[in-house]
């Protein structure tokens, strides 16, 4: 009997690659001495209008092959780069060039590509392109933005490219009525996905077939072909693209084109030649997306049991020079920030706004920490105000599991109703208070502040939506060797989805977990997906995957059913053979799933010993079609997912911190996770995510933040200065419980779990910071220095 | 983020070095040296530095003894190719002067260490850096040769600025020489930095002996200060540091909040100094 | 205007390999580019990652920070040289692969080469010294926890191979 995988710790099976170094990575393909290398001339200037750009210092130097600006190119490659997602409150969504056209709005904005023998002489002749500059006064923060002295985009009153209004009621009246209100003005910093692999492309042209093959470190394989050809004014069916190992994207990734993910593919066409791009980490800084920062208001109504009466938040996102991925993150911010609460009125009003800085694009969490910390900083506000436990106050306002599905009255990013499909709130708290020991803190904090050392303890809920449409696909294809080929179309960057696919293929299908191969990201393979971000992955893929399975199964007990002369429900299938149920497996009637495989095609040639059995005068009724009219020759399975609207996962994170009185210095004592993302498929892989997550949480809340200065310049543009943790600035240890509530919408009960470590993290370090210091932190990050500088404020 | 072209010399004795140090300096605008790299090659790498020629003393003739970690009568005399994780795991320049490990155990990460050198972290003056404070600390020196001669700067005359040694630039540093640690006198190291391994936000040594106090600090100054807290009151020990030095702002931390740091860690460290007595 | 090419063999996981590279080749790039060793990772170039450590006559260093032709004379061992003989995985990779000590992968190679020589010298470290012995290397996947557990699994495997 085969064991069932759903569920079990399955060892990855990438990592035999991985750990050999055998892993390939954008850089890693096409080493080889032919291939040509890429710089890309940036600008050095926030906001200034280009006068002139001379590369005449470059044609002549040896080993350099090409270079373009602006001027060299020609059609859909000199129209502004796409809007990716437009929404109706986006009136003035403006998006750069591929190369600067006569302005540049940040600074590391793409100015010229110059194409070498290797990447040396690449960074050489960028350094001799001359460029003049007239100058203009860049809009930097949130507050110059709002202020509008000055203008990113001149066509673009107010720096502000939408303003989006959602309200669930007359939530003034209800402010009006309610017994107690309060006021937070709350902000959160910039930060960065900065995966350990920057962004790479390479492109290969075979003039021989007339066609492209692209390799890129993307989230979206599919998107890339589809504007690759778009712009390059190719058919779709002359563009493979092929996302290799990815290097981690953390939502970076998901935006696209990013302007090498055009320039290299039209280097290979013009140049003939194999043409890769690799990013640096300084291009990293300067040249892919932020995000995160936000200044957030947010009013309040409450009754003496601090139930929200009202709930009225108005925030501005700052989403730098461009807005290609459109309101994703705010619009996350302003529905996500209601976590597992259920306000009676809510209004949420943003304003998105141009900036003279790196445009942003989601970052894992996606606007929900911003959002989660506004409202739990509301929630610990609403606790302080009524003298009450901080844990009462949210249990008075969760939904109740009995109200699932909820609906919170609200558009989703995808568009659709913001309801929730069903989770359990006040099991989750019961839960992470007896992880972290809430109930006995108190003392402990009492006992600590007598030997002079200050210890806070933090809690934070939140909910996430996950696994987002529109759909996934997969393909099963059992081969005539036995062996399992799966193809699903979203990629991977390092989420394990090659054993946790494997793992549901096995189950469904009944062979061999061994035999599962997983490609993931290869538009040859599956030419319809969407992409990997809101912890879709496993939701979607992972049920489009059982889907194709099944279909897979289906076929292969309609064949075997007819080689064995037995009733296709009288058959089952075991690591890889199909069998009469009951049947002992030695003397029985048995059909392996490869043979099953040669029956599913009718052939003409035997083209091996196995096949002989399946051609022609072997087989068949005379009397009828080889192939019947409702079926296709081969044994293969292919299905799609696409649900109403999302799952949601929620979870709640606690973490006891101590300062010190001297040095402000915050060391994490203790970091506990409650998490539910529905059915695990496989749970050392989810609380992999949950580990990540709390680190990159860690970073968000304590030491990362992109320091602009006033003229534009990033100031921390390296891993020196922009503070992503070691091992040392992480919690020795995460304790991490589960819950699982299945969700209703998919056919294996799966919520997503990619992004949930991170959410949280801005407000639960907030709050126990606060509890050890006796204020309330309104901005996050925050720095030993920062706290020093509120403990004087607050002295 | 690759380093421009240079031309590249790899002499076989300090001989053969101090002239392709000369020789460069006379055709233009004068090598680098390269020894572990650590500080050099990312600056090479962004192209915050391009020299036009690098001498490579990585495969100096070991007869030089340029890799050596020597105990003389006068202290520890380290040559200009030891790397720090050798210092650091020399039991008997321990015992000689026990700050050299309290100090080199804040020098960045192990994998760092394996390969920077510590007398290139001296030469390379920087103030944020733990060697030259100790250095000055210390009152040890440099020995330099060029194809002048040798010479032996004091530590007092070495730093002369931001990221600036008093070496001429055909000058190539030997080796330095640590003082030992005098009987009956105490030493102590800690610094405040943002992660693990980071340059520190502010930094303090402190040596102790019979009739004096001294504190050495790093990143509050343009250069490795050394200030004498002889007969100060313990409670005043910050407020006297302070009132010479010039803690300055930048991303990472406040003025305000490095000027606490100065205080906390100047007790700090005479209060441990005083211990190891 | 062409670079002077500099002629030397560099011995790399005990193959020596004839190299002839411009001096300021970054070691890095010409393990990846020039040998097709692409197993070592390049995360910053500037020597804070550590994905590109590898051993240099067995002490870990950032081949990111050293130019190749500095490497004459010496052994150097990538992530491709940690595999036993019979190419099944050495105890720091086996662990690895055990405890989950790895996600997207990309900064694996240095964590497996600085544990690696991290173990000889201290073969069976405290829970803290497993902690330390990575401290040098950034991750954004795993959050280090199973990197540790990695390390100290690592310590168990070594040991019963001895």
């Amino acid at each position: 009997m085969t064991t069932k995988l759903m569920g079990q710790p399955v060892q990855r099976t990438e990592d035999q690659r991985l750990l050999r170094g055998r892993g390939r990575y954008a850089d890693d393909v096409a080493v080889s001495p032919g291939t040509l290398h890429c710089a890309v001339l940036r600008s050095p200037h926030a906001h200034a209008r280009i006068v002139d750009i001379d590369v005449s210092g470059v044609l002549d130097v040896d080993g350099v092959h090409a270079v373009w600006t602006y001027d060299d190119l020609t059609g859909p490659m000199a129209e502004p780069l796409p809007l990716l997602i437009p929404h109706p409150a986006l009136t003035e969504g403006r998006t750069q060039y591929a190369l600067a056209k006569d302005r540049v709005n940040y600074v590391g904005e793409a100015i010229a590509f110059v194409v070498a023998d290797d990447r040396y002489l690449a960074e050489d002749a960028v350094g001799r392109i001359e460029v003049a500059y007239d100058l203009l006064p860049p809009v930097v923060g949130i507050d110059a933005a709002r202020a509008a002295e000055h203008l990113v985009h001149d066509d673009v009153p107010g720096n502000v490219a939408a303003r989006m209004e959602q309200a669930t009621g007359d939530v003034e009246a209800a402010m009006a009525k309610a017994p107690h209100t309060l006021t937070l003005d709350l902000t959160v910093e910039r930060s960065a996905c900065t995966p350990l692999e920057g962004r790479g492309t390479v492109a290969r042209w075979d003039p021989d077939t007339d066609r492209l093959q692209v390799w890129t470190s993307t989230q979206t394989s599919t998107g890339v072909r589809a504007v690759v050809a778009a712009k390059l004014g190719l058919d779709l069916g002359q563009v493979d693209v092929v996302t290799p190992d990815v290097g981690g994207g953390f939502g970076v990734k998901i935006n696209h084109p990013w302007p090498e993910e055009l320039l290299v593919p039209l280097a290979a066409r013009a140049l003939g030649r194999t043409v890769k791009f690799t990013e640096d980490r300084r291009e990293h800084f300067i040249s892919s997306a932020h995000e995160r920062g936000q200044v957030q208001h947010v009013e309040v109504g409450f009754d003496d049991d601090g139930r929200l009466l009202a709930l009225d938040v108005r925030f501005w996102h700052d989403h730098g020079a461009y807005i290609p991925y459109g309101l994703i993150v705010p619009i996350i911010t302003s529905t996500q920030l209601l976590g597992p609460y259920k306000p009676e009125v809510y209004r949420v009003v943003f304003e998105s706004l141009y900036t003279n800085t790196v445009m942003v694009t989601p970052y894992r969490g996606a606007g929900r920490p911003q959002g989660c910390y506004a409202m739990e900083r509301t929630m610990d506000a609403i606790a302080g105000f009524l003298g009450k436990d901080r844990t009462e106050v949210r249990a008075a306002n969760f939904i109740q599991p009995d109200e699932f599905p909820y609906d919170q009255g609200l558009i989703f990013q995808d568009g659709r109703e913001l309801e929730y499909d069903s989770g359990d709130y006040p099991a989750m708290l019961e839960k992470i208070k007896a992880l972290v020991g809430w109930d006995d803190f108190p003392a402990y904090q009492q006992e600590m502040a007598a030997q002079g050392r200050r210890v806070g303890i933090g809690l934070a809920c939140y909910v996430e939506g996950t696994g987002v449409g529109p759909y996934e696909g997969a393909h099963v294809h059992i081969e005539t060797s036995g062996k399992v080929k799966v193809a699903t179309g979203l990629t991977t960057q390092g989420q394990g989805h090659q054993t946790a696919f494997a793992q549901l293929v096995a189950d469904t299908l009944g062979c061999r977990f061994e035999d599962v191969e997983v490609v993931t990201g290869d538009t040859r393979r599956m030419p319809y997906a969407v992409g990997t971000f809101a912890s879709r992955a496993a939701v979607m893929s992972g049920s489009a995957i059982h889907l194709a399975a099944l279909r897979a199964r289906e076929k292969v007990l309609r064949i075997a059913a007819d080689a064995l002369e037995a009733a296709e429900d009288d058959l089952e299938i075991n690591d890889g053979v199909v069998s009469v149920k009951g049947n002992p497996l030695d003397g029985g009637a048995v059909i392996d799933l490869g043979t099953v495989a040669v029956l599913s095609n009718p052939l003409r040639y035997a083209f091996d010993e196995k096949s002989r059995v399946a051609t022609q005068f072997t087989v068949g009724d005379p009397g009828k079609p080889p192939v019947a009219e409702d079926d296709e020759p081969g044994l293969e399975g292919k299905d799609f997912y696409s649900p109403e609207r999302s799952t949601f996962a929620s979870g709640m994170h606690a973490v006891i911190v101590e300062t010190d009185p001297d040095t402000a210095e915050i060391s994490i004592l203790k970091y506990a996770v409650v998490h539910d993302c529905g059915r695990l498929i496989n749970p050392m892989i989810v609380e992999g995510q949950i580990h990540g997550g709390v680190a990159q949480g860690v970073g968000g809340a304590l030491y990362e933040r992109m320091a602009y200065d006033e003229s534009g310049q990033l100031l921390n543009a390296s891993f020196m200065d922009f503070l992503m943790p070691y091992v040392t600035e992480v919690p020795d240890g995460i304790d991490i419980d589960h819950l699982e509530t299945p969700s209703p919408l998919n056919p294996l009960g799966i919520k997503g779990a990619g992004e949930a470590g991170v959410i949280p993290s801005a407000a639960v370090f907030a709050s126990a910071i606060s509890d050890a210091e006796g204020f309330a932190l309104t901005a996050m990050p925050i720095s030993p220095s920062d706290l020093f500088t509120l403990r004087q404020e607050h002295s | 983020m690759k380093p421009a072209p240079f031309r590249y010399h790899r002499p076989s004795t300090p001989a053969e070095a101090c002239e392709a140090l000369a020789a460069e300096l006379r055709d233009g605008a004068g090598a680098k040296v390269l020894a572990g790299g650590q500080s050099l090659v990312p600056l090479l790498s962004m192209r915050l530095a391009s020299p036009p020629a690098l001498v490579d003393i990585n495969h100096l003739d070991p007869a030089a003894g340029l890799a050596a970690i020597e105990i003389r009568p006068e202290g520890v005399h380290v040559g200009a190719l030891v790397r720090h994780a050798d210092l650091l795991a020399s039991e008997e320049a321990r015992l000689a002067q026990p700050l050299l490990a309290q100090a080199l155990a804040h020098v960045a990460h192990p994998t760092i260490r394996n390969r920077g050198t510590s007398v290139g972290s001296i030469v390379h003056a920087d103030s944020a850096a733990e060697l030259p404070a100790v250095l000055a600390l210390l009152g040890g020196s440099l020995d330099v040769g060029s194809v002048r001669g040798t010479r032996t700067v004091p530590a007092e005359e070495l730093f002369v600025g931001p990221l600036e040694s008093s070496l001429a630039p055909d000058e190539l540093a030997l080796g330095a020489t640590f003082p030992a640690l005098a009987d009956g006198a105490g030493v102590a190291f800690a610094e405040v930095a943002r992660r693990h391994g980071d340059y520190a936000l502010v930094g303090v040594a402190a040596l102790v002996s019979n009739d004096t106090v001294k504190a050495a600090y790093l990143s509050v100054s343009d250069v490795p200060t050394v200030i004498d807290l002889t007969d100060v009151p313990d409670d005043d020990l910050g407020e006297a540091a302070l009132s010479r030095l010039d803690p300055i702002g930048d991303i990472h931390a406040t003025a305000d909040y490095r000027a606490q740091l100065v205080r906390v860690l100047t007790a700090k460290v005479v209060r441990e100094a005083r211990k190891a007595r | 205007m062409s670079e002077d090419l500099h002629e030397f063999a560099l011995t790399v996981n005990g193959v020596t390999h004839d190299l002839a590279v411009p001096a300021r080749r970054l070691l890095s790039d010409a393990l990846r580019h020039d040998l097709g060793l692409t197993g070592t990772h390049v995360g910053c170039e500037h020597g804070v990652c550590g994905a590109c450590t590898v051993l240099l006559d067995g002490r870990p260093v950032r081949s990111c920070l050293m130019f190749a032709v500095t490497a004459q004379g010496a052994e150097v061992t990538t992530v491709e040289g940690l595999a036993n003989d019979d190419d099944s995985l050495g105890p720091v990779q086996q662990a690895f692969a055990e405890c989950h000590g790895l996600q997207c992968g990309f900064c694996t190679p240095g964590f497996l080469t600085t544990i690696t020589a991290g173990l000889r010298d201290n073969p069976t470290p405290t829970h803290e010294q497993a902690r330390d012995m990575i401290a040098g290397n950034l991750c954004r996947c795993t959050g280090y926890q199973n990197i540790v557990k990695a390390v100290e699994r690592a310590a168990e495997l070594s040991g019963e191979q001895r």
